[in-house]
């Protein structure tokens, strides 16, 4: 285990050294039937800095971290993290490269048939082969770092949804990945949850020397905690640059987002015929 | 017309694309075969929830099918004044074809639409999203394990469906109907072959096992990852695993029991 880690944290730093970006991402293409979800996106995420990607719902953040998983595969462009393109690996190498991977999804996705310990031990027992002992320890030291040591025998069925989440973010960074992509972690939150996440991120994000994705609409919280950003609309980026830039920016799109406008480049209608030819038709 | 072919030959491409999906996720299930070597413990954990919790209703519905078997079997064999062949009569019937049968559709019912309902429910929760994440292959470690329980669970109970089938029998023919406690036990010995029924017996619920189990994960799997889609993926299950089990059956008793 400890050797692995060095040779993890090794692997990492030589990428470093090669290339400043951890990920980069060139002209995707992405589509779900008939509909693009993304449209060709250049995006850049340097190491050990926590990048979001903004966007309205629906816009395909979820799908993008999906594609930087490797989770799916896209039309067209180049994925690559820590210089290996992502969908051209095969199957063992895929799965080499998410072990250094960390991913908290929006729903914390915990394995409802076994208790906190056993969710966070769940990938040290399938990759290691540690002593009881020190899964044991290993496990305490992680739901430590989350404040639900204390929680270590609940089943996720007694957990609230922010306990859920931390005990996910617990299971995500228990093998130390070199990488972490939250979705949504805000969503559905009561503000001290929201503040109590928004310190991990930064925190874990510090600590570890690790690299931060995260997607959301949060726009307050992703501002204070994040170095980088960047915006999608219509499967496009429309806009980047750290929190001040974009507050000030002077794109329409960005306009609205960061601002809360109900209408604007974002029509608040979805497309539809006139209102009064829609009328008119139901008298006949 | 042309409309109604047009359906005609998508919903034929439907079939056809399905199944040779499903026929790709059986080949990933068996090379995914040998991982299990590093996780018996899921193979017992599986073999506990898809078999041992089988038993009552497979217990129960094979007393109530033997004894209702060994009751009309006997008012048919009275008026002949052979009723002391009710025991291998009821013994063929059921080793040959029911015990089989009716484990495979009671199974599916049971413990198929379940394992259907938890994939797809994992798959609906992110739980197998997570997994693929973890670097953990979800077909190894979800679907193989409860495969595998399927096709060992099915021939033991449709061998216990059997069993107490024909103590089902024996209760209302010897027990409650006066039929020869010997003649019963004897003749059944003579005329059941234990090659051309048991073995026979054997294989199809054996058959009945992989495809039924098949079925189960294969639909939960593919499942469309919402309430409505998991509640159609289990509803498919049972209606599936019945045709195929009713066809092959078919198939079977007429490759091996063709030439009698």
């Amino acid at each position: 285990m400890l050797f692995k880690a060095i040779d993890n944290m090794l692997d990492t730093k030589k990428a470093q050294q090669q290339d400043e970006m951890l990920v980069r991402i060139n002209d995707l293409h992405y589509a779900r039937g008939s509909r693009k979800i993304l449209d060709g996106v250049n995006i850049e995420i340097p190491h050990g800095k926590i990048t979001t990607i903004m966007g309205p719902s629906g816009c395909g953040k979820t799908t993008l971290l999906r594609l930087i998983g490797g989770q799916i595969a896209p039309a067209q462009g180049t994925l690559t993290v820590a210089g290996q393109n992502i969908h051209s690996l095969s199957n063992k190498d895929l799965y080499q490269l998410r072990k250094r991977m960390g991913m908290l999804f929006q729903s914390g996705a915990l394995f409802t048939h076994l208790s906190v310990f056993e969710n966070v031990a769940f990938p040290v027992r399938e990759h290691t082969d540690l002593s009881e002992s020190l899964i044991r320890t290993l496990v305490l030291m992680k739901l430590q770092a989350v404040g639900l040591r204390g929680a270590r025998d609940l089943m996720p069925a007694e957990l609230s949804g922010g306990m859920a989440r931390r005990v996910a973010l617990a299971r995500a960074i228990a093998l130390d990945p070199m990488m972490m992509m939250y979705d949504e972690p805000f969503t559905g939150q009561d503000p001290i949850t929201v503040g109590v996440i928004m310190q991990l991120i930064r925190l874990l994000n510090d600590s570890l020397g690790m690299t931060t994705i995260i997607v959301s609409h949060d726009v307050q919280e992703v501002c204070a905690i994040s170095d980088q950003l960047y915006m999608i609309s219509d499967g496009k980026v429309v806009g980047s640059g750290g929190p001040e830039q974009l507050q000030n920016s002077d794109s329409d799109w960005v306009g609205q987002f960061m601002h809360a406008s109900p209408d604007g480049p974002v029509p608040f209608h979805y497309p539809a015929p006139p209102f009064a030819e829609d009328l008119l038709e139901g008298l006949d | 017309m042309l409309m109604w072919l047009q359906n005609l030959g998508q919903s034929g491409m439907r079939v056809f694309q399905r199944l040779g999906e499903a026929s790709l996720f059986l080949l990933q299930i068996l090379m995914g075969i040998p991982s299990l070597i590093r996780h018996p413990r899921l193979l017992v954990h599986e073999l506990y929830s898809v078999g041992v919790l089988s038993l009552a209703i497979i217990v129960i519905s094979g007393l109530t099918v033997g004894m209702v078997l060994g009751l009309q079997m006997y008012n048919t064999l009275v008026d002949f004044g052979t009723e002391d062949s009710l025991g291998p009569v009821v013994a063929l019937s059921l080793v040959r074809e029911l015990g089989p049968v009716l484990t495979a559709l009671l199974f599916s019912g049971r413990a198929g639409s379940a394992l259907t309902a938890e994939i797809g429910l994992m798959k609906a929760t992110d739980q197998l999203s997570v997994m693929e994440m973890m670097a953990v292959d979800p077909v190894k470690r979800v679907v193989v394990p409860r495969y595998v329980a399927g096709l060992i669970s099915m021939p033991l109970l449709a061998a216990m469906f059997s069993a107490v089938g024909i103590l089902g029998s024996y209760i209302v023919g010897v027990g409650m109907l006066g039929v020869d406690d010997g003649a019963f036990w004897s003749q059944m010995q003579h005329k059941v072959a234990l090659d051309a029924d048991v073995v026979n017996g054997v294989i199809k619920s054996i058959v009945f096992g992989m495809v039924a189990a098949w079925i189960a994960v294969f639909e939960g799997y593919k499942a469309v990852p919402t309430t409505e889609g998991v509640s159609r993926a289990t509803t498919r299950t049972v209606v599936h695993t019945a045709f195929a089990v009713l066809g092959l059956d078919f198939i079977l008793t007429a490759i091996m029991f063709g030439d009698n």
